[in-house]
């Protein structure tokens, strides 16, 4: 059935201002690298005067980035990787069991989100350095550090949308794996899983994007090594300058690879908030 | 049933947590304070961020570092830590015990940081250590910690305020030389504003400069931030009175550009060094103005104005003693090490390198004789903080002090910016909210 | 989220006990097995969420000044004197928490309601097919997958009064203001942190919606168009309605991330926020590590997470109980 003109404009209208709202930084980030320090410091112009490559070329020089990168990708990527892991287990046991304190679990877990983070950034600081202190496990300013604090802010929602997922996927499958001989631990990887890539994928990038881009416990919690990007890139206003056209390069140089990887996912992660966020 | 069950893993949930809680309730450096030498072999020293960028300083610092691991050989493991993460790093460092060795504060610091406990007091054997208290400028060394304390620190690089004026554009207003007072410093100022150019350059969101600023012009008015007990008093007639001379540059006199009124980032240096603002009341400007491409031979720096011609007593203050200290933390586990390398950092030939790569001035006495020191900023900043420099207020609340009165003159810069009134009332009520919420003590 | 606090297994209803085969093979380790599974999740949480929070909240009776940092098991106890100076609105700290805690509010019930509207003007346009509508649903992702820092700094650039891209739309291309507004300061700098904060937000309202309308019955639709309804009419009878529970959680989800939200007002402002943006969370930071004072931060903190706790429960009661009538 063919949609009515008005609403065909009303759609081109809509989408396009939405457009323009999501891409004008994106296009102010792209042309403001490509400027000089002077011409960024002046007033703004939609079009550079004269391009220039040399922040491209600077960004590595004046802060660490590649180093920042490769933190942030480790710490990213690992408690993005444990989060899932731990969530896939959890989720599990509540989509599938019914136990004595489910409820209390749920709740507890989900109640997390409501802390806010600078009532246990102290506490959560002086805890890793005593556990380090009396185990000589170095927490405090290590990557492992992160990824265990970065990891447990994506949980409960990790494992709320996969929880659902589980749910979405028939029991019916489980029993017959039962019924070939697995236990319950095989069909949960035999059957489930498999089952629900679309869920975990999408709940794998939520966690990747929920360590990438914190700042607070990452800027008391890391040091110079283990310094993430996103601290890292206010290295750029340094204490003569604010290098914009160097923070905008950097910027889209550390954003490119992940927001290449989010749109490759992003049918995925339809799929998977499909069936696990919304039921 | 379920409820008995439900309490018993609560009771047990609460036995553990309030175990944890203990656990880390020790938390904390050891009381005792001091240190000890269980690792003689390596340092760990957190620099502040003095150069451009930190890259600079990793330049600029590592060869020194190799020149103390050659002559001693301990190992130094240098963190070049921006300003905007310094002071959490320190408090971080401060309430679990794991810091650096050495540490580099800002010297308005001082007298918080000692309050803390957390830094090792230079005592008269400490002060031995690193060559003695005499080698350093008597300037510097009152913004070290509270009077009648040892010191917490000892001066690593002095700064002062200055008055930086582009000649060129003082020239074209036909004015022959700087301003001494602030009336003609306005005046001056009238002269140079119009056409998209401004008098002068303020930093209004940055709270640190309004808090200096406001701490000079208060001296210059006889305001005490702080009565003899240490107690805030920001809401004096003087207090009102230089809070509403700096922003008054921008709401009355309008020889400052409104949008001044939110720089935090240093952009008033820029503004100066692009020739939007003529005059920039400012530390050691100069290597930034240099990475901007404006040559020194283009401006001229004097002494930052006074109240009237001949001022005497704390009237005759134009600037805060600025600059960088070097601290050794409590808690090192290399405190003889730690000692020594602050008496290298201090020692003359390292002073003259250091502060002249940054653009400061030695606060060791010998180091200044240098020819690097003599260049007419530098002389100028030296002379400042022989003669007319006084130390922040050295009280334990002196960075809440810097935060809420710097807050309230960011609030009162937008309000001047936005075109409304500024007035005595309006000021003092800032103010009032400022000094309520100061901590009790 | 009152999904999974309601949520059965599936297969069936707990009541009916499940089927033989299934029975006989989980029976033995079925008392053990799922707390097994949720170990991990539970010490995880313990040790990061829980126990800091504990301790937090021990703080919050302490009064934990920079004369005590260091070993802070010795700083005096205060009992409810950090709550007492937090709530006393006479005072210029409490009354300080309080506007605060309104601009919050306000804050939040803005930036929420926007992204959401965003989103579901989005969602619902993008629903059926059309040319292009794979990249457009990329395009709108982009906000959401850029990192923090790099997104927000990129809008204070753009805030700039002097040099900034909005001003410079809104002034000398538009000439819509009469002078260059402030945004980063002053009154604007609310507007100017709601802007942010629903162009981060609205690419996930957009994205759990999406996936919401996949949810939703061809078959509706199609019964709707027999019937002569109109598209405008299908979207509001049958879409709206049907994205009820999506809603539900969403607009919760939304709410405590946005309401606590410290990266933003963080970046934008540089760590002291003007009065008119100044959220609790990091008018809390300000308390806490600028003025070193974190007993007085951790009772304030401790205030917002029982407002969150409440908010959060009537939410939850008020929103079931209108799907049970429904």
């Amino acid at each position: 059935m063919a949609a009515p003109r008005a609403f065909v404009w009303t759609r081109r209208v809509v989408l396009t201002a939405l457009t323009a709202f999501a891409l004008v930084p994106v296009y102010v980030m792209l042309s403001s690298s490509l400027k000089s320090l002077g011409e960024v410091q002046g007033r703004f112009d939609w079009i550079p005067h004269a391009l220039t490559l040399r922040p491209y070329v600077d960004i590595w020089h004046t802060v660490p980035l590649a180093r920042y990168f490769v933190n942030s990708l480790l710490v990213s990527g690992s408690s993005m990787l444990c989060s899932v892991a731990v969530a896939i287990f959890a989720a599990y046991a509540v989509s599938r069991y019914r136990f004595r304190g489910r409820r209390l679990f749920t709740i507890t877990v989900l109640s997390t989100q409501m802390f806010p983070g600078i009532l246990f950034l102290l506490p959560l600081f002086l805890l890793y350095v005593n556990i380090g202190n009396a185990t000589g496990i170095a927490l405090y300013g290590s990557r492992g550090g992160l990824i265990l604090t970065y990891l447990t802010f994506s949980l409960p929602f990790s494992i709320w949308m996969l929880a659902g997922y589980f749910d979405s996927i028939p029991r019916d499958l489980d029993e017959a794996a039962l019924t070939d001989g697995c236990g319950p631990l095989g069909a949960l990887f035999r059957v489930v899983i498999p089952a629900a890539v679309p869920g975990i994928v999408a709940v794998g990038v939520y966690a990747f994007m929920t360590a990438w881009g914190e700042v607070l416990f990452a800027s008391v919690m890391t040091n110079d090594t283990t310094r993430t990007l996103a601290v890292g890139l206010e290295g750029y206003a340094t204490q003569n300058d604010v290098y914009w056209n160097q923070v905008m390069a950097a910027s889209l140089v550390v954003s490119v690879p992940v927001v290449a990887g989010f749109l490759l996912l992003q049918r995925y992660l339809v799929a998977g908030l499909t069936a696990g966020a919304v039921k | 049933m379920p409820i008995l069950k439900a309490s018993r893993t609560l009771s047990a949930t609460a036995a553990v947590l309030a175990l944890a809680a203990t656990a880390t309730a020790c938390g904390g450096g050891n009381t005792t304070g001091g240190g000890d030498d269980s690792s003689p072999k390596t340092l760990t020293y957190w620099a502040s961020n003095q150069g451009a960028n930190i890259g600079v300083d990793q330049k600029v610092l590592g060869p020194e570092l190799a020149k103390f691991t050659k002559q001693t050989g301990i190992k130094v493991k240098l963190e070049v830590i921006p300003w905007s993460d310094l002071l959490n790093r320190i408090l971080a460092a401060t309430s679990s015990g794991q810091g650096p060795d050495v540490l580099n504060i800002g010297n308005t610091w001082s007298a918080s940081l000692q309050a803390t406990g957390a830094l090792l007091p230079f005592n008269a054997s400490n002060f031995a250590a690193v060559g003695g208290k005499d080698k350093f400028t008597a300037s510097a060394l009152a913004a070290t910690g509270a009077a009648g304390k040892d010191p917490a620190a000892v001066p690593l690089y002095s700064l002062s305020y200055a008055l930086y004026y582009n000649k060129k554009l003082f020239q074209q207003a036909g004015i022959s030389a700087p301003p001494t007072t602030w009336d003609q410093l306005v005046a001056d100022g009238k002269k140079l504003t119009g056409d998209g150019h401004y008098g002068l350059a303020e930093e209004g969101s940055s709270l640190a400069e309004n808090a200096h600023h406001a701490f000079v012009l208060g001296e210059q008015h006889g305001a005490d931030f702080f009565d003899s007990s240490g107690k805030p008093q920001f809401t004096t007639p003087q207090a009102v009175a230089a809070v509403k001379q700096y922003i008054d540059f921008m709401a009355a006199d309008h020889i400052v550009a409104p949008g001044d009124a939110e720089y935090s980032a240093n952009q008033s240096v820029t503004d100066f060094a692009t020739g939007k603002a003529a005059m920039l009341l400012w530390q050691a400007a100069g290597s930034s103005l240099k990475a901007h491409g404006m040559d020194a031979s283009a401006y001229g720096v004097a002494p930052v104005p006074f109240q009237t011609a001949n001022p005497t007593g704390t009237a005759k203050t134009d600037s805060m003693v600025a600059g960088i200290n070097m601290a050794v933390f409590a808690n090192t586990h290399n405190r003889s090490g730690a000692l020594k390398f602050v008496n290298f950092m201090t020692s003359v030939p390292e002073q003259q390198i250091l502060n002249s790569a940054y653009g400061s001035v030695p606060p060791v006495t010998a180091a200044q004789s240098d020819a690097a020191f003599s260049a007419p900023e530098q002389q100028t900043l030296r002379q400042v903080l022989a003669n007319s420099a006084a130390p922040m207020p050295q009280v334990p609340n002196e960075s809440q002090f810097e935060t809420l009165v710097g807050t309230a003159m960011k609030d009162l810069f937008a309000d001047a910016a936005a075109g409304k009134p500024v007035t005595d009332a309006t000021v003092k009520a800032e103010l009032a909210k400022a000094q309520q919420q100061m901590p009790q003590s | 989220m009152t999904a999974i606090l309601e949520r059965r297994p599936p297969g069936g209803t707990a009541d009916r006990p499940p089927r033989g085969t299934l029975r006989s093979r989980l029976r033995p380790r079925r008392g053990a097995l799922p707390y097994l599974l949720l170990v991990p999740a539970l010490v995880l949480e313990l040790l990061v969420h829980l126990i800091p929070m504990v301790v937090g909240v021990v703080m919050s009776f302490k009064q934990l000044t920079q004369f005590f940092i260091r070993d802070w098991g010795s700083a005096p106890w205060t009992g409810l004197g950090n709550y007492r100076v937090a709530v006393d609105f006479h005072a210029a700290i409490g009354s300080a928490l309080l506007h605060s805690f309104w601009v919050t509010c306000a804050f939040t019930v803005l930036s929420v309601g926007l992204s959401w509207l965003l989103g579901t003007a989005a969602a619902v346009l993008t629903q059926d097919p059309f040319r292009g509508r794979g990249l457009l649903r990329g395009v709108f992702l982009v906000p959401y997958a850029l990192p923090v820092y790099a997104a927000v700094i990129t809008w204070a650039f753009m805030f700039q009064q002097d040099n900034g891209l909005v001003n410079h739309v809104l002034h000398d291309q538009l000439h819509l203001t009469s002078g260059r507004p402030f945004w980063l300061i002053g009154p604007h700098s609310f507007v100017a942190l709601l802007t942010v904060s629903v162009w981060r937000n609205w690419p996930f309202a957009f994205l759990c919606l999406t996936a919401g309308l996949q949810n939703i019955p061809r078959e509706l639709y199609e019964a709707a168009a027999m019937d002569g309804a109109g598209i405008w009419q299908r979207v509001r009878r049958i879409t709206l309605p049907s994205l009820r529970p999506v809603n539900q959680v969403l607009v919760l989800v939304l709410f405590l991330w946005t309401f606590n939200d410290f990266n933003t007002p963080y970046v934008l402002f540089g760590g002291s926020a003007p009065p008119a943006a100044d959220l609790v969370s990091i008018h809390i930071y300000q308390s806490s590590f600028v003025n070193w004072n974190f007993g007085s931060g951790s009772a304030m903190s401790v205030l917002l997470l029982l407002f969150l706790l409440l908010v959060t429960a009537g939410y939850l009661v008020a929103t079931r109980g209108r799907d049970t009538d429904g």
